[in-house]
């Protein structure tokens, strides 16, 4: 393989992981930038979305893959949403007053929810099935780039406009906007923000439910523990990318990705994921302002 | 006799009981199934107050300094994989060992430390969280052979002296845990009582006003961070020499979460209530394996048994209601239950 088809391929399959890291992080970005919530339980969203979105379409293996894959994916955003709903509702609500409340019942969710999928599934991965034309592979640049990382960075893009509209192009979006900026004046101005906090916690939800049945998607398998691990990297996306920016998300979770991708190929397995660290250290100490939490 | 000396009087026959157990004959029948001075019981002690002591060190950033840090399981890991490694791989004798666990657990947060605390709140979390990541996959890695991977990393026959080996020395082990915990109590009661601990908790409270005071918050919260990472690393050790192996399982950011429950569960800002929620953590771990094997769960319903049988699921929902409903943990609801406890501790 030339150098060229190398470096297409890493890059492709780096989009395609930055599209995870992105739908996990944006919604995390999102909560933070509203609620001043740091969601634990992020990962577990996924994960939970993940294995209902397994179970439901269990029925469906082995009749059209198409159909049981997207089914999946709908119900996937779907249960994410759910979930997202009912721990926004009954467990970060009650503790509006107490912010490091909020951040221990989401450690708690993430520690239950993950070893209650453990109990019920077992921590072997369970595999997924995907449709013919995604289980193969598209040739670019003198190369085969398997067609899910393609599709992954294309949802997350998809994902991204579409996030964008809403917040620049709709009256939830203007107050979401302005509750970043200034939560107590558009309390003052007589608008329900507890209401608005609720809609981001159920978009970070569906976001991250997304990104949990795609990840099965792009690794084949889904197991208990990935969300945690994917979560990391998106904290990690977050804060290079800027607290609450979801553009920044967008760019860095790319960047992040594709530095992983480039590291783990050419330095060594497991140096990529290192470097990201580094990367994080270095985007700290170069210029600390962005990730202050002001 | 003042309520000041019964007080002490209590502390030191507690103290006494607890160094003389391995003597003890007597069974206790619903907190251990074996008399106290059996291995077995003498070992989940063992392992109680190691955690005990953790998670006091952890409650020295997090609840005096305030510092929401979710990397500490990497001081605690840092201390059981350099001495392992030494131990087992360099095949250094003890004190040499010990002596560079001692150096490296000084150097490694004062280098990570300085880093992360560029950053404030929930940023210095996540970086903490990221640096914590990092040494997992570090460990994962096994690089040039020395971690063992996803394996662990066992400590040979010939890598401890005689004294800490086999089932006879277990009270040894139980001493030693026994002594660390002391140790990390004295230091952290030491520490929060000295002026830079004061002003951890004034930093705790208002940073801005401790600037301008005209002091630098940023080398406290360095020292507070150094200090709390160093007494785990110191824990991270003991463990090691009462398992004998190393796990990668310590390394995890699950490994934080748990540390983050137990203190809370103790109750934050208070070492006594830290040090109890690690042990009753610790404890409750233990005893919720047990009880998931038990025949009577086995023959429920899958849609009771699946919740009961995960010990972690359990421990995650009673945080949660802990959090919900009883914000000061086991010590702030046993001050509410009596508070001739408060009257009597003084300020404390």
């Amino acid at each position: 393989m030339s150098t060229v088809s190398t470096v297409a391929l890493l890059l492709l399959t780096g989009l395609g992981l930055g599209g995870l890291y992105f739908l996990i992080a944006s919604g995390l970005s999102l909560i933070w930038g509203l609620m001043r919530v740091l969601n634990f339980a992020h990962g577990a969203l996924f994960t939970l979305a993940a294995y209902i979105a397994w179970q439901v379409t269990l029925p469906l293996q082995g009749g059209n893959a198409l159909v049981a894959w997207s089914t999946g994916l709908v119900v996937a955003v779907i249960a994410g949403g759910s979930c997202a709903f009912l721990l926004e509702v009954f467990l970060i609500r009650p503790l509006y007053a107490r912010p490091i409340g909020q951040i221990l019942v989401t450690v708690g969710v993430a520690l239950a929810a993950v070893a209650l999928v453990e109990g019920a599934y077992g921590s072997d991965p369970k595999q997924m099935t995907l449709p013919a034309w995604m289980a193969g592979s598209i040739h670019v640049l003198g190369t085969d780039v398997p067609t899910t990382r393609i599709a992954i960075a294309a949802i997350a893009l998809v994902v991204l406009a579409a996030l964008l509209f809403f917040l620049r192009g709709t009256r939830y979006g203007l107050v979401i906007r302005a509750g970043v900026e200034n939560r107590a004046m558009v309390e003052a101005l007589g608008i329900d923000v507890d209401r608005a906090f609720t809609l981001v916690f159920v978009i970070g939800g569906m976001a991250a439910g997304l990104a949990g049945f795609l990840a099965g998607t792009y690794f084949g398998y889904i197991d208990p523990v990935r969300g945690t691990s994917m979560l990391i990297f998106a904290f990690i996306v977050v804060v290079i990318g800027g607290l609450g920016s979801i553009t920044g998300s967008a760019i860095a979770a790319a960047v992040v990705a594709v530095v992983q991708q480039f590291l783990n190929f050419y330095a060594a397995p497991g140096i990529g994921d290192f470097s990201v660290v580094i990367l994080l250290a270095a985007a700290l100490l170069l210029r600390p302002r962005t990730a202050e939490s002001t | 006799m003042s309520a000041r000396t019964l007080r002490y009087a209590a502390i030191l026959l507690g103290i006494l009981l607890l160094v003389a157990a391995p003597w003890i004959p007597i069974p206790l029948p619903p907190i251990f199934s074996e008399p106290v001075r059996a291995p077995g019981t003498l070992n989940v002690l063992a392992l109680c107050f190691v955690f005990g002591a953790l998670a006091l060190s952890y409650d020295l950033i997090f609840g005096f300094a305030g510092l929401l840090s979710f990397g500490h399981a990497l001081y605690f890991a840092a201390g059981v994989y350099t001495t392992a490694v030494a131990l087992a791989r360099w095949h250094w004798t003890l004190p040499q060992a010990l002596a560079f666990t001692l150096v490296l657990s000084i150097l490694l947060p004062l280098v990570i430390g300085a880093v992360c605390l560029r950053v404030r709140d929930v940023a210095f979390a996540m970086v903490t969280l990221a640096f914590a990541q990092a040494g997992s996959i570090l460990v994962m890695q096994n690089p040039f052979g020395l971690t063992g991977g996803e394996e662990g990393l066992a400590l040979g026959v010939n890598a401890l002296p005689a004294f800490l080996i086999g089932v006879a020395n277990t009270r040894n082990l139980y001493w030693l845990a026994l002594g660390l915990l002391a140790c990390t109590c004295v230091i952290g009661w030491w520490s929060v009582n000295s002026a830079p601990g004061r002003v951890w908790q004034a930093i705790r409270e208002n940073e801005r006003r401790v600037a301008v005071i005209g002091l630098n918050p940023y080398l406290y919260k360095l020292g507070a961070f150094v200090l709390s990472s160093f007494l785990a690393s110191a824990a991270g050790t003991v463990y090691l020499l009462i398992e004998g192996s190393a796990s990668p399982d310590v390394t995890t950011a699950n490994f934080t979460l748990v540390l983050l429950v137990m203190v809370v569960l103790g109750g934050v800002g208070t070492l006594w209530g830290a040090v109890l929620g690690g042990i009753v953590y610790e404890y409750l771990d233990f005893r919720l394996v047990v009880l998931s094997n038990a025949s009577a769960l086995q023959s429920l319903p899958p849609v009771l048994r699946v919740p009961l049988s995960e010990p972690l699921f359990l421990l995650g929902v009673l945080f949660i209601v802990l959090v919900l409903f009883v914000p000061g943990g086991l010590a702030g609801a046993l001050r509410r239950l009596n508070p001739a406890i408060l009257a009597s501790s003084g300020s404390h």
